[in-house]
């Protein structure tokens, strides 16, 4: 009888928990709606990594899971959204695979430090996680794109009289522990402070114990629509970050592959629809496609 | 390496804030430390029972949390360090390092207390019996007679929680503070094809700063023992 008692209610705590999930996941499946290619497989040449996976039928990528609008994962939930996201799902899908089942793809949680490690190490096929390309990571992972421009702009209270670095001179502008960032920050003259993630950084500006956040301005977007009323994004772009897409070095046929794929969602609008869908709400305006680098 | 030679005074600067870090604390901690093991092992029964809720409730608390604590929690309770803004050379003391002190601090403090219990505990009974038949009161007892050897007994065990201290300063890396760790992840991002240079780098400056602490406790032992 006691058995029958706790079963039931494991049951209903599950029921519940998983109705809790059902309504989190109904609320905000905006994004792109990409169909998997189903003749991929045949389409790569043999002995090509894209042919492997498209074979498997499985594949890891990396993503951000703390950045609204590019790579966030909501708490208890498989399936993060976002530009970055959109993106893998269109390389996804052109390999065959269907980027909405999470059997088949896995979404990793790549943070800035760990992304070269991952790809080397094989732990992921592919990182789209706000993914700047830069020449010192080029020469231990492939990059390829960029799919988007950002530069780094600053997210300030609502009611902050700051309109660029040149108002924050020697303040504290929070950003996170060891990122490019924080580097551009010091080098305006304004004073870095690390935390782990941006969302933390975002906590230090609305409780008030810094003036400022700094990082890409798409990220910052983000915040801004998630904080509406209470936080905006200001200044002019202080650099210039080309987020591109990360895979193995060890593979350098996937760039052509990758540069194809983009240059296709470009053409048919996915590129613009998956933009607008996520960034668009934020008040930012879809840029044109940037010129993408050419393979070797 | 080249990346570490490079920006020199950066990580200069950087490891000047994990010195800085360990030695307000480490201070702190002491001075912590002995009065929460003068509440432990003192007269007054109420005392020695909050003096042992602090040991078991922050010692038993991850460090990360007792920053966290003070980073996210605090606030909204109206505990802040905001008001704490000084400028020495070209070093900043403000609301980042004062949370990293004050988290550093208590949670280091337990660890000291507990050393130096062990060395109270070292101290034969008859001292303080001793002590007391003369007329000294608690204070006098503490202070005069049993303090004095109980430090002398627990210079191995308090250096073994001031070098966990040196150490433990990296976690202000992820809470505003730049100190070595913070330097050594920007350093590790922007060098992406340099990172077993700079690890080593700054593990040789971690290992430099410790084995100072371990010689400045060897020779504290050697100069304190009894003869």
């Amino acid at each position: 009888m006691r058995f029958t008692r706790t079963k039931a209610v494991i049951a209903t705590a599950g029921l519940a928990l998983s109705l809790a999930a059902c309504g989190n996941a109904g609320e905000d499946s905006e994004g792109v709606d990409v169909q998997a290619d189903e003749n991929a497989a045949s389409s790569f040449d043999d002995g090509t990594r894209m042919k492997e996976i498209a074979d498997a039928g499985t594949i890891n990528v990396g993503v951000k899971f703390d950045q609204p609008g590019l790579g966030f994962n909501e708490t208890g939930s498989d399936m993060p959204t976002g530009f970055d996201v959109d993106i893998a799902k269109i390389l996804v899908a052109s390999l065959g695979i269907d980027p909405d089942d999470t059997s088949k793809v896995k979404y990793v949680e790549t943070i800035s430090d760990n992304r070269e490690p991952f790809l080397q190490e094989g732990k992921v096929d592919l990182v789209l996680a706000s993914y700047s390309i830069t020449d010192e990571r080029r020469q231990v992972v492939g990059q390829t794109g960029p799919y988007m421009l950002t530069g780094q702009q600053l997210l300030v209270p609502e009611d902050s009289d700051a309109e660029g670095p040149e108002d924050l001179q020697g303040k504290e502008v929070c950003s996170v522990t060891g990122s490019t960032s924080l580097e551009n920050a010091k080098a305006q003259g304004m004073k870095p402070v690390g935390f782990d993630t941006y969302s933390q950084c975002v906590d230090k500006v609305l409780d008030g114990t810094v003036e400022a956040m700094t990082t890409d301005g798409t990220i910052l977007a983000g915040y801004a629509a998630q904080n509406e009323g209470q936080l905006k994004v200001v200044g002019d772009p202080f650099s210039e970050e080309r987020i591109g897409v990360g895979y193995s070095k060890d593979y350098p046929e996937m760039c052509q592959w990758i540069n194809d794929t983009l240059e296709k969602a470009n053409e048919d609008g996915t590129w613009a629809e998956a933009f607008e869908a996520n960034l668009g709400a934020s008040g930012v305006e879809t840029p044109d496609f940037p010129e993408l680098d050419p393979c070797e | 390496m080249d990346a570490v030679i490079e920006s020199l005074p950066d990580v200069f600067k950087a490891f000047g804030y994990t010195v800085l870090l360990f030695l307000v604390s480490g201070t702190l901690s002491l001075i912590g430390g002995t009065l929460l093991v003068a509440m432990r092992v003192g007269p007054i029964a109420i005392l020695n029972k909050a003096g042992a809720a602090y040991v078991t409730l922050v010692r038993n608390t991850p460090l990360l949390a007792v920053f966290f604590f003070f980073s996210f929690a605090a606030p909204r309770i109206g505990i802040n360090f905001r008001w704490v803004d000084v400028h020495i050379g070209t070093f900043d003391f403000t609301s980042f390092f004062s949370t990293a002190v004050v988290a550093l601090t208590l949670y280091t403090s337990t660890f000291v207390c507990e050393a130096l219990r062990s060395g109270v505990n070292a101290v034969p009974l008859g001292q303080a019996e001793a002590a007391r038949a003369i007329g000294l009161p608690f204070g006098g007892v503490m202070s005069q007679v049993v303090l004095p050897q109980a430090f002398r007994a627990s210079v191995p065990p308090v250096a073994s929680a001031l070098i966990a201290l040196l150490k433990n300063t990296s976690v202000a890396a992820v809470f505003g503070v730049i100190e070595a760790t913070s330097q050594m992840k920007s350093l590790t991002n922007n060098n992406a094809d340099e990172r077993w240079g700079i690890f080593l780098a700054f593990a040789i400056g971690y290992v430099v700063l410790v084995e100072l602490v371990s010689l400045a406790a060897g020779t504290l032992e050697r100069r304190w023992r009894i003869a």
